[in-house]
Formats: C-alpha cells, sequence, structure tokens
C-alpha cells in the first residue's frame, strides 16, 4: 500500500521508508513556533527542565501577536519574558512589534515556511502551511519546549481524508466558503486525529491565500492537519520568497484514504457559520435578515491581502449602515502597508471603519473589539464557540472577507453578490 | 494508579475557550487560572468542584484552541481523570504532556450522571460507577504515551533520555 502526501513527509523526517496510519514516531523538526500566549509557557517547562541550549536558533520563531501592542500589565510581562528568552538564546526569527504580524500570515509570508517541510506550534492554527506543502500541526507549549530544546517531536501517523476538488469557485466565493461548507458537511470532529488531503483539478484554480484560508481551519474539523499538492499556484508562490530550498512529496497513486470526499467548488454559495460551533453552516442568503452590530475582517484565517482586496473592491466609495462598528485588521504589516499604498485604508476609513495593526486581538476575546452582552458580530475569524469574542450572551458568526463587507454596509448578514 | 470521586457531566465538544476564557490567558499562574475554569458554561463548577472529582464530557472534548492551560486548570482544580467519547488532539497530546489522566470510552460517557460517585483504575482501565453499580471498560494506553506518563510527562522522559545533548 502507498502512503499519503502527509505521510510521506513524516516518514522522511522520521528517517523511514514507511510508516502506517497509527504508527508512533519521532520525527525531526524543520520550524517550531509560539506566540505571546504559549511562549511564555514553554519557556518555563524549557528552564524547569534544566535546558540551557537550543537546537537550531535560526528554526526557532517567536511571534508577539495575541495581545501585542501589550493590552495590559500582565500581557506586557508575558512579552517582555518572550523577548528575554529571545535574546538569551539569540533566536533569529523573533518578531516584536513593528516587525510582527499575525503569525500564520507572517510566516508564509516571509519565506520561513516552506514545501516539504516538517512543523509545530503552539499554536492550534499551524496547520495553516498545509497550504505550501509542508506537514504542520499544532501542538501545546511542552510540545514547543521539547522542540526547542531537541528539534524532536513524537506523533502518531493520521489517517487521511481525500477531497476531491472539481469546479471553479464562482464570482465572491473564496477559499473560507470552500472550509465553511467542507466542515458544515463533516462537523467539528468530522477529521478528528486525521489529516485532510485536497486534491484534484479544483486546487489549480485556488490562490494560495485560498489555500492558506483552506489548511487554517482544518482543526475546526479536528484534524491534525491539512494539506495541498504542490504545483505551479505554490512553486510561483515560494520562488523568491523561500529562506530554503524546498521539496516536492508526492502521494502515492495508491495511497490508502479513509474515506474520499466529492467537492464541486462552482457549487459553493457564500457560507456562514452560525454560533456556537463552526458545523453550524447556513449560506449567506439564508441567513439574511440577522442584524449585527459588529464587523471584524482579519485574523490568521483572513487577514491576508486577497481578503482586504475583497472588502476594499465592496466598502470603496460606500458607508457601513448606522450603528454597526466595522473593524479590519491587516494580517501583516507587509500587507497594512501594501493597504495602505493602494489606497485601501483610506478607503475603510471614509466607510466608517477603524483599521488596526496585526494583532489576534478580538477573535480570541483578547481586546481591539470584545462584545458585551446580547451583540452580535459577523466576522472573518474561525471561532464561533461561547464567550468566545466576549460576553458568553453575545454571538459570532463566521464568514469570507467578502461577506463580512457586504453586511457591515445593510446592518444585516448580507450575500456579498447583492451589494454589487 | 487510581481515582475516585463525584462527576461534572458535560455535552459534546466542550471547547478550550469555556474551559478557560481566553480573556484570562495573559496570566501563566495555574492557581490564578484555575479560578476561571469552565466558568462561561459551569459558574457554579469551581465552587463545588474538590480534589479527586471526575471531569465527564461527550465527543470531541476540548476542542479549539492549542492552550495547554486548558488541561492545566482542569488538573490544578482538583479534577484527577478526565473520561470523554473522544478527545480534540491537542488537547490529548497536552493532558499526556502535563500529567492529567484522561480516558476515551463511549460506554461510560453514555452511562454515567452528574453527581454519580466513580472509580477509575488507570492500570486496567476499568471505570467502575459506584452509584449505578456498573462498569466499563476504557482503551489503555499505547506503551509509548504509557512511558511519557511513568516518567511523570514529556519534559521528564526526554531528561531522563539524556536531555538534549545527543
Amino acid at each position: 500500500m502507498g502512503m499519503t502526501m502527509t505521510q510521506k513527509i513524516l516518514a522522511a523526517h522520521a528517517g523511514l521508508d514507511e510508516v502506517r496510519p497509527g504508527q508512533l514516531i519521532n520525527a525531526r523538526l524543520d520550524q517550531v513556533l509560539g506566540n505571546d500566549i504559549t511562549t511564555p509557557v514553554a519557556i518555563n517547562e524549557f528552564e524547569k527542565a534544566g535546558f540551557n541550549s537550543v537546537f537550531d536558533r535560526s528554526r526557532i520563531n517567536i511571534v508577539l501577536d495575541h495581545f501585542v501592542p501589550n493590552k495590559d500589565i500582565k500581557s506586557a510581562q508575558q512579552s517582555k519574558q518572550c523577548r528575554e528568552f529571545a535574546n538569551k538564546y539569540d533566536i533569529i526569527n523573533f518578531f516584536d512589534v513593528g516587525k510582527m504580524g499575525i503569525e500564520h500570515a507572517l510566516l508564509p509570508e516571509q519565506g520561513i515556511v516552506t514545501a516539504g517541510d516538517c512543523i509545530i506550534g503552539a499554536d492550534s492554527h499551524t496547520c495553516t502551511y498545509g497550504a505550501v506543502g509542508a506537514f504542520s500541526t499544532g501542538v501545546g507549549s511542552t510540545d514547543m519546549a521539547a522542540g526547542m530544546a531537541t528539534g524532536m517531536a513524537w506523533f502518531k501517523v493520521p489517517a487521511a481524508i481525500r477531497f476531491h476538488l472539481t469546479g471553479k469557485l464562482g464570482p465572491r466565493v473564496s477559499g473560507k466558503d470552500v472550509i465553511l461548507h467542507i466542515i458544515g458537511m463533516i462537523g467539528v470532529d468530522g477529521a478528528l486525529y486525521k489529516s485532510m488531503e485536497f486534491t484534484g483539478p479544483g486546487v489549480a484554480g485556488l490562490s494560495m491565500d485560498d489555500r492558506l484560508c483552506i489548511c487554517n481551519m482544518a482543526i475546526e474539523a479536528g484534524a491534525k492537519n491539512g494539506i495541498f499538492p504542490v504545483d505551479e499556484v505554490t512553486v510561483a508562490y515560494l520562488t523568491g520568497r523561500s529562506r530554503r530550498e524546498w521539496k516536492v512529496y508526492e502521494a502515492d497513486p495508491d495511497a490508502e484514504y479513509e474515506q474520499t470526499i466529492e467537492v464541486d467548488l462552482s457549487a459553493i454559495e457564500p457560507t456562514v457559520s452560525w454560533p456556537h460551533l463552526p458545523e453550524n453552516t447556513h449560506t449567506a442568503r439564508e441567513s439574511e435578515g440577522i442584524a449585527i452590530d459588529q464587523v471584524v475582517i482579519g485574523s490568521c484565517t483572513n487577514g491576508r491581502l486577497e481578503d482586504m482586496q475583497a472588502a476594499y473592491e465592496i466598502l470603496k466609495g460606500k458607508t457601513i449602515a448606522p450603528g454597526v462598528r466595522g473593524i479590519i485588521i491587516p494580517g501583516t504589516m507587509q500587507v497594512y502597508k501594501t493597504c495602505l499604498q493602494n489606497g485601501w485604508l483610506e478607503a475603510f476609513i471614509d466607510a466608517g471603519c477603524i483599521v488596526s495593526t496585526p494583532t489576534c486581538g478580538p477573535c480570541l476575546g483578547g481586546y481591539m473589539g470584545i462584545l458585551a452582552e446580547g451583540e452580535r458580530c459577523i466576522s472573518t475569524t474561525n471561532r464561533n464557540f461561547v464567550g468566545r469574542m466576549g460576553h458568553v450572551k453575545s454571538e459570532v458568526y463566521l464568514a469570507s472577507p467578502a461577506t463580512a463587507a457586504a453586511s457591515a454596509l445593510t446592518g444585516h448578514i448580507t450575500d456579498p453578490r447583492e451589494v454589487e | 494508579m487510581n481515582a475516585q470521586g463525584r462527576v461534572f457531566k458535560y455535552p459534546d465538544n466542550v471547547d478550550t475557550d469555556v474551559i478557560i476564557p481566553a480573556r484570562y490567558l495573559n496570566s501563566q499562574d495555574a492557581a490564578e487560572l484555575a479560578r476561571h475554569c469552565m466558568e462561561d458554561i459551569d459558574p457554579e463548577f469551581v465552587g463545588r468542584v474538590k480534589p479527586g472529582d471526575i471531569m465527564v464530557g461527550g465527543w470531541n472534548f476540548g476542542c479549539g484552541s492549542s492552550r495547554e492551560h486548558a488541561p492545566l486548570v482542569i488538573k490544578t482544580s482538583g479534577v484527577a481523570c478526565a473520561i470523554a467519547k473522544s478527545f480534540a488532539r491537542i488537547f490529548y497530546r497536552n493532558a499526556i504532556n502535563i500529567g492529567l489522566p484522561i480516558l476515551e470510552c463511549e460506554a461510560a460517557s453514555d452511562a454515567i450522571q452528574a453527581g454519580d460517585e466513580v472509580a477509575v483504575d488507570f492500570d486496567t482501565g476499568v471505570i467502575t460507577n459506584l452509584t449505578r453499580g456498573e462498569s466499563y471498560q476504557a482503551q489503555p494506553f499505547p506503551p509509548f504515551i504509557q512511558d511519557i506518563i511513568r516518567a511523570g510527562g514529556l519534559m521528564n522522559s526526554i531528561r531522563q533520555k539524556g536531555g538534549n545533548k545527543a
């Protein structure tokens, strides 16, 4: 029996010719990642265990993104602890305010993660990097600490579900609608412990930003990782960007999949996940009439340039509805600067929105847009759990940047094809 | 190794945001964080939990964020063991790495009710419901994971194998 793309990358990093689903392996890591919430816990574990060196200072990434610029004294202390650790061990990829971005927008943009890599990050959305053809998965802080010290991690080799993509996305339908649609089909534990392998002729028509968004939310189906094959789109993205040589792994023709799910991209509608689980999907049309108080466009899921462009195209020259608060957060400083140079920030402000520097802030109810009791937000973020963005009696509806921007204009959830 | 205590019962898909809301994650102090454990779905939990108590969930327990603070606050609250039909994969890893015993058992999750007195034998995976006079068999851990648990968590297991000096 052949191996899937994920299994091949894992086998190569474990120094094995072959691995099987369920097998426990120790694998070599190409990159290790943490943020300002998870890294302090990892540093404590690292120090408690008595380690006094890191495996490779060029392969550890510490990104301050959740609560920065620091929202309060306690978060400032956590950032300070990360900064001191990065200085002590001369960590090359330490990203502080001014250079930072939301980690999963930043690392691909900076060419730090590349095809064929094996990556762990102490953040659940580390699965994003499967978009460039890497095996990448979220872990906890203790795993990060062990990874920083040894450059190794243990894994159980995952079985796989294949998503065979055909057709082409319609206008104003994006990667976010694809992944919300898939989570709606299989549920929030539909891919538990497994890899989601995206294949088929439909892949070629998906941009890198679409693929990053799709892999980003693999964890919302319980998956260990999501992964796309390396094709012309990938090579064009990595060329001139990837800091290291990349390696292409392909699934064997006789690779074993537990299940194959057909997805016709041309049939996917703008999709919205209602509270309080990402699997509660409805079309944007079915959601119309639901009044909103706030719109958030940004996050590791949808803070990239194409996301900002979609918001710009819908908001330019218009004004958001009275009583709606519009919050736009470009994912990295580079995205922020490009929006500025393109005149998009001006259009957002003229439309009545605020624009923040990169932060995870509102997505996890940190700051920069917390909801009060009874308030409702349409957001391009990734989770709509109870209390996720604020009060336990507030509500988050997940959607694409186009749907969120269209809803900002009308004051209620709106199919983006209706405002143009 | 054994545990015995009273059960706190929760539904499917208990997520890490309700186990420990992110608004408190500007702290790493386990005792301080544990004061907010489960507060968004069960505000009475913190006042009622006693050392040795047992938490029972349904499918996909601990889904969502990678925050290790989630199993840590459950453990720090005094909970001796978590039982569920399935655990989200990062929560599962984190629980093993920090030393919170967890067991997957569909029958136990279906039958056990809030307030039941339950005993767990970690060596055999047998869960006994003393209130209802029933017992259920959970999947034992594979040997690789038992090694990590026996060593007292991942960092101890690495140290015992010679640390990071290959």
